[in-house]
C-alpha cells in the first residue's frame, strides 16, 4: 500500500517553486524559446551574435573582426558593394538578408577571457535571442564558447583560433573553424625553413604556456624534425611575462642555431623585441647564421615589434596583398569603408559570417544541424584562400595556407609582410583521427 | 659561469625597474603612509610620455610619390615629418632617432604634474581612512588610467626603439676571458641600469643631504612633531608625491626600448613592485631598492632552463616563494622599521 504525502499547503508550494523556476529558466531551455530549436526567428529579422576581444590585450584585433561583421551584416542586407558576394562560388545569397530576414546583429566582450566569453555569449542567447555566435582571438576563449554554444544548440563559427584543439581533441558537432592550425603551420613552414635554413640545425623553441602554445610547438618540431632539424632545447614561458630577457640568455649558452617563437599578440611583440635586442640576429653559430621563426604571424602584431620582424619567417592565413579576386574585393569593400587595409582576423570573422549565411540560406532553415548539414563538406572559392573545403569529419576548413616573411622595405604602415610561398592544401591536409575527440551529435536545443 | 653571470646581469635590468618602482612607492607610504596601487599606472604613463613625445617629434604631412600607389590604386602618400622642413633631414632624423633619451625632459613636468594633480585631487581625501580604502581608491584609479591610455593608444604594444648608437650588445664574454659571443648584453639595457643607479642615488642624496630632505625625512619619523615645530610637513610631502610619481615616470620612459609599451604594462609591475616592497620592508628605502635587485636576480636564476628542468614552474612563483620565506623569518622584512603597519 503506498502512502501519499501530498497536502494542500504541500501543492502549493510545490507549485510556486516550479513556477518561479519556469520563469527564471534560460531562454534557451523554456519551450516557447524555439521552434524545435534555440531561438528560431520568427519575426522579420533574425540576430547573430558577435563575440569578439573589446578590451584586454587583443582589443585591437577584436576592433578589426568587429568592423568585418559588420560590413558582412551591410552586404548580406544588400548594402556596400556587395564584398565578397560578389566572388563567392555560391549564388545562394542574393542580398536581401538571410532567408529574406533582415540580419541584426549584438556584440559581446570575450576580454580574451573564458569565463568572461562564456558569459558574454551566454548573454547573448538567452537575452537577445542571437541564433549564432562567432568572434575571438583566442584558442582557450574559442573551445570555452564552442563547448557553450553546444550545450545551448546554436551554431559556432570561430574567429581567430589557431590550436589543434579547436576542431582536434575539443571539437563539437555544433563549431566550426575557418582558420588554419598548428599543424597546418608546421606543415607549410617547416620545407620553407630547411629551404632557406637548409636541414642541419638545432632549434630552441620557447612556448607560451598554454593550450595554443603546446600544439604550435608540437607540430613546429615534428615537423622540422622530419626535415633533419635537432630540437636542442623547449622552456615554457609564462603567459604574463613581459620581460624575456632571462629566457633568451640560455639560448646564448646552448649549441642553438634557430630560435623558434612559439608566443602570440603582446608576448611575440615582447620576446622578438628581447631576442633582436641581445643580437640573435647577428649571431653566428655552428658556423651558420643564427635564425629567429615566429610561427604564427599576425599583422597587428607584427607592427608592435616594428623593425625587429624583418626577414623573420612564419605563416598566416590570409594576407591583404594576395591578389586573387576574393581578395582584392574584400581589401576594396574593406578598405574603402575604414580606410586601411582588413586583417586575418578581420578576414577569417567576415568570411565565417557569410558561410553561416550561405548554409542557412542553402539549407532552407535557421535549424543549426540544417546548417551543420550543409556546411559539412562543403567545397567553396572566391573568398580569398582559393578552393577550401570545410570537411565533415572535423568541421575543419582545408586551403592552402601562407608562408611570410618580414618585409625588408615596407612601403607603409601596413606593408610589414610579404608572402613567400602558398603552400597547396594537399601538403597541409591530415587524417581527423590524429588529435583525436569526438564531434557528437549535433543539439538543436531543443 | 658565463651562464650564471649573464643572468645576474638580466637581474640587474629587472631589479633596476623593481627598485625604481618600489623606491617611489616606498616614498609615498614613508611620508604620506597611503598605499599607493596606482604607482604602477604612473610608471605606464612614463612610458606613454616616451611615446606621446615621439610623436610628437613624428608629426607629419604627406608628400605624394611619385610612379607608386597605395593598396586601393590611390596615388602614394609618404609622410614627411615638420621637423624636417625646420631642422632638415639629417637633424630632424637625428632628433627623432633621440626620441627616448629626450623625452625625459618632457616627462619630469609632465609626471611632477600629474603627481601633484593625483596627490590634491584624490589621494589627501584617503590620508585618514584605512589602507583599505586607500587601496580600494587607488586601484580604481590605476584601472581608470590604464583604460584611458588604451583609448587614446590601443591596446596593441607601440614600438618604441632606443637611439641606433645603443642598438646592438656588448661582448662581456670577450672583456672577461671567456667564450667571444657568450656573455653578450644590449647596450640599452645597460644604460637602464645606470640610469636607474643614477636615480637612486640621486633621491637618497637629496633626502640626506639637502634641508628639505631632512625635513621630509623627519616627518617620515614622526610627522606630528615636526608639525608642532611650525613646518608645513603637509606642503613637502605632496612634493615628494610629485617627485615619487617623477621617479616611476622616468623608469617608464627609459623602458620603451626594452619592451614595448602597451597600456598594461603598469599592471605587469605593480603586484610585483609591491611584494619587492614588503620583502624590503615597508617604508624602508634602501630595504626597497636591495629587494628590487635581490628578487630580480632571482626571477632571472629560475628562469634557467636547468632550473626549470629541476624544479618545474619555479619561475611562476619564485618571488612569492621568497617572500614567504622572508616574511616567516622576519615578519618586517629585510630591512622594515618596527611600528610600520603594525598598529
Amino acid at each position: 500500500m503506498s502512502k501519499s504525502n501530498l497536502t494542500r499547503r504541500g501543492l502549493i508550494k510545490t507549485g510556486a517553486v516550479a513556477g518561479a523556476a519556469g520563469l527564471t529558466l534560460p531562454t534557451y531551455l523554456r519551450a516557447d524559446g524555439h521552434s524545435g530549436f534555440t531561438n528560431a526567428p520568427t519575426g522579420s529579422t533574425v540576430t547573430l551574435g558577435f563575440n569578439v576581444p573589446q578590451s584586454g590585450p587583443y582589443a585591437d584585433e577584436g576592433a578589426d573582426e568587429l568592423r568585418a561583421y559588420e560590413l558582412a551584416v551591410e552586404h548580406l542586407n544588400g548594402g556596400g558593394d556587395g564584398g565578397l558576394l560578389n566572388t563567392f562560388s555560391s549564388k545562394a545569397l542574393d542580398g536581401t538578408g538571410i532567408l529574406g530576414k533582415k540580419v541584426e546583429y549584438v556584440t559581446g566582450d570575450t576580454q580574451t577571457k573564458s569565463d568572461a566569453a562564456r558569459a558574454s555569449a551566454r548573454s547573448m542567447i538567452e537575452k537577445d535571442g542571437a541564433i549564432m555566435i562567432t568572434g575571438g582571438s583566442s584558442s582557450g576563449v574559442a573551445v570555452a564558447v564552442q563547448a557553450l554554444c553546444q550545450e545551448a544548440g546554436v551554431i559556432f563559427m570561430a574567429g581567430l583560433t589557431h590550436s589543434n584543439d579547436t576542431t582536434g581533441k575539443d571539437k563539437k558537432a555544433n563549431g566550426f573553424r575557418h582558420f588554419f592550425n598548428s599543424y597546418m603551420t608546421g606543415a607549410a613552414l617547416a620545407p620553407v625553413l630547411a629551404n632557406n635554413y637548409g636541414t642541419d640545425r638545432k632549434a630552441y623553441h620557447l612556448t607560451a604556456d598554454y593550450n595554443w602554445g603546446y600544439t604550435t610547438e608540437e607540430a613546429v618540431r615534428t615537423s622540422t624534425e622530419a626535415m633533419g632539424w635537432e630540437t636542442v632545447g623547449t622552456v615554457l614561458t609564462p603567459l604574463t611575462q613581459t620581460d624575456f630577457s632571462s629566457y633568451i640568455a640560455p639560448v646564448l649558452q646552448s649549441d642553438a642555431d634557430v630560435l623558434v617563437l612559439n608566443h602570440y599578440g603582446g608576448n611575440m611583440v615582447n620576446s622578438l623585441t628581447n631576442a633582436v635586442q641581445f643580437g640573435l640576429r647577428e649571431r653566428v653559430a655552428n658556423g651558420k647564421n643564427f635564425e629567429i621563426v615566429v610561427p604564427l604571424y599576425s599583422r597587428l602584431m607584427a607592427k608592435g615589434a616594428g623593425e625587429n620582424v624583418k626577414g623573420i619567417f612564419g605563416s598566416t592565413n590570409w594576407h591583404w596583398s594576395l591578389q586573387d579576386e576574393g581578395s582584392k574585393a574584400f581589401v576594396k569593400s574593406f578598405g574603402t569603408k575604414y580606410g586601411f587595409p582588413p586583417s586575418q582576423a578581420a578576414h577569417t570573422c567576415y568570411v565565417q559570417a557569410l558561410l553561416y549565411a550561405d548554409a542557412v540560406q542553402r539549407a532552407g532553415s535557421f535549424n543549426p544541424c540544417a546548417v551543420g548539414e550543409a556546411l559539412k563538406d562543403f567545397s567553396f572559392d572566391g573568398m580569398g584562400n582559393g578552393p577550401t573545403l570545410y570537411r565533415g569529419e572535423d568541421h575543419q576548413c582545408f586551403k592552402d595556407v601562407l608562408v611570410v616573411k618580414g618585409k625588408e622595405n615596407p612601403t607603409s604602415e601596413f606593408d610589414l609582410l610579404e608572402i613567400v610561398e602558398i603552400t597547396p592544401v594537399e601538403q597541409v591536409t591530415y587524417d581527423a583521427s590524429i588529435f583525436g575527440g569526438e564531434l557528437g551529435a549535433c543539439n538543436p536545443g531543443a | 659561469m658565463d651562464a650564471i653571470i649573464l643572468q645576474i646581469l638580466n637581474g640587474l635590468d629587472k631589479g633596476s625597474a623593481y627598485a625604481l618602482i618600489a623606491l617611489g612607492l616606498t616614498l609615498i607610504f614613508g611620508t604620506l603612509g597611503v598605499v599607493n596601487f596606482a604607482h604602477g599606472a604612473l610608471f605606464m604613463i612614463g612610458a606613454f610620455c616616451a611615446v606621446t613625445f615621439s610623436r610628437l617629434l613624428s608629426v607629419s604631412h604627406e608628400v605624394a610619390v611619385p610612379g607608386e600607389v597605395d593598396f586601393l590604386g590611390n596615388p602614394m602618400m609618404r609622410d614627411v615629418p615638420y621637423i624636417y622642413d625646420i631642422l632638415g633631414e639629417a637633424t630632424g632624423a637625428a632628433v627623432i632617432d633621440w626620441a627616448v633619451p629626450l623625452s625625459i625632459l618632457f616627462a619630469i613636468p609632465v609626471m611632477i604634474g600629474i603627481g601633484f594633480a593625483m596627490e590634491r585631487g584624490l589621494i589627501k581625501h584617503f590620508y585618514k581612512r584605512p589602507h583599505a580604502d586607500q587601496i580600494l581608491v587607488t586601484f580604481g584609479l590605476a584601472i581608470v588610467l590604464q583604460e584611458v591610455i588604451k583609448y587614446f593608444y590601443g591596446a596593441n604594444p607601440i614600438p618604441t626603439p632606443a637611439p641606433s648608437a645603443f642598438t646592438g650588445s656588448f661582448d662581456f664574454g670577450a672583456l672577461l676571458g671567456f667564450d667571444p659571443g657568450s656573455i653578450i648584453y644590449p647596450y640599452w639595457r645597460l644604460v637602464y641600469f645606470g640610469f636607474a643607479a643614477l636615480i637612486i642615488g640621486a633621491v637618497f642624496a637629496f633626502l640626506q643631504f639637502t634641508t628639505f630632505g631632512m625635513v621630509v625625512r623627519a616627518g617620515m619619523a614622526d610627522r606630528e612633531t615636526v608639525g608642532l615645530l611650525g613646518i608645513n610637513i603637509d606642503k613637502r610631502f605632496t612634493i615628494m608625491f610629485g617627485i615619487a610619481a617623477a621617479v616611476a615616470g622616468l623608469a617608464g620612459v627609459m623602458y620603451t626600448p626594452i619592451n614595448s609599451p602597451n597600456y598594461h604594462m603598469g599592471m605587469d609591475f605593480l603586484v610585483l613592485s609591491f611584494v619587492v616592497v614588503v620583502v624590503g620592508g615597508m617604508g624602508s628605502l634602501p630595504g626597497a631598492v636591495a629587494a628590487g635587485f635581490l628578487l630580480g636576480v632571482l626571477e632571472s636564476f629560475a628562469s634557467m632552463p636547468v632550473v626549470l628542468d629541476t624544479l618545474p614552474g619555479i619561475n611562476q612563483i619564485i618571488i612569492y616563494l621568497v617572500a614567504i620565506i622572508i616574511l616567516l623569518t622576519r615578519p618586517r622584512g629585510l630591512m622594515g622599521r618596527k611600528g610600520v603597519m603594525e598598529d
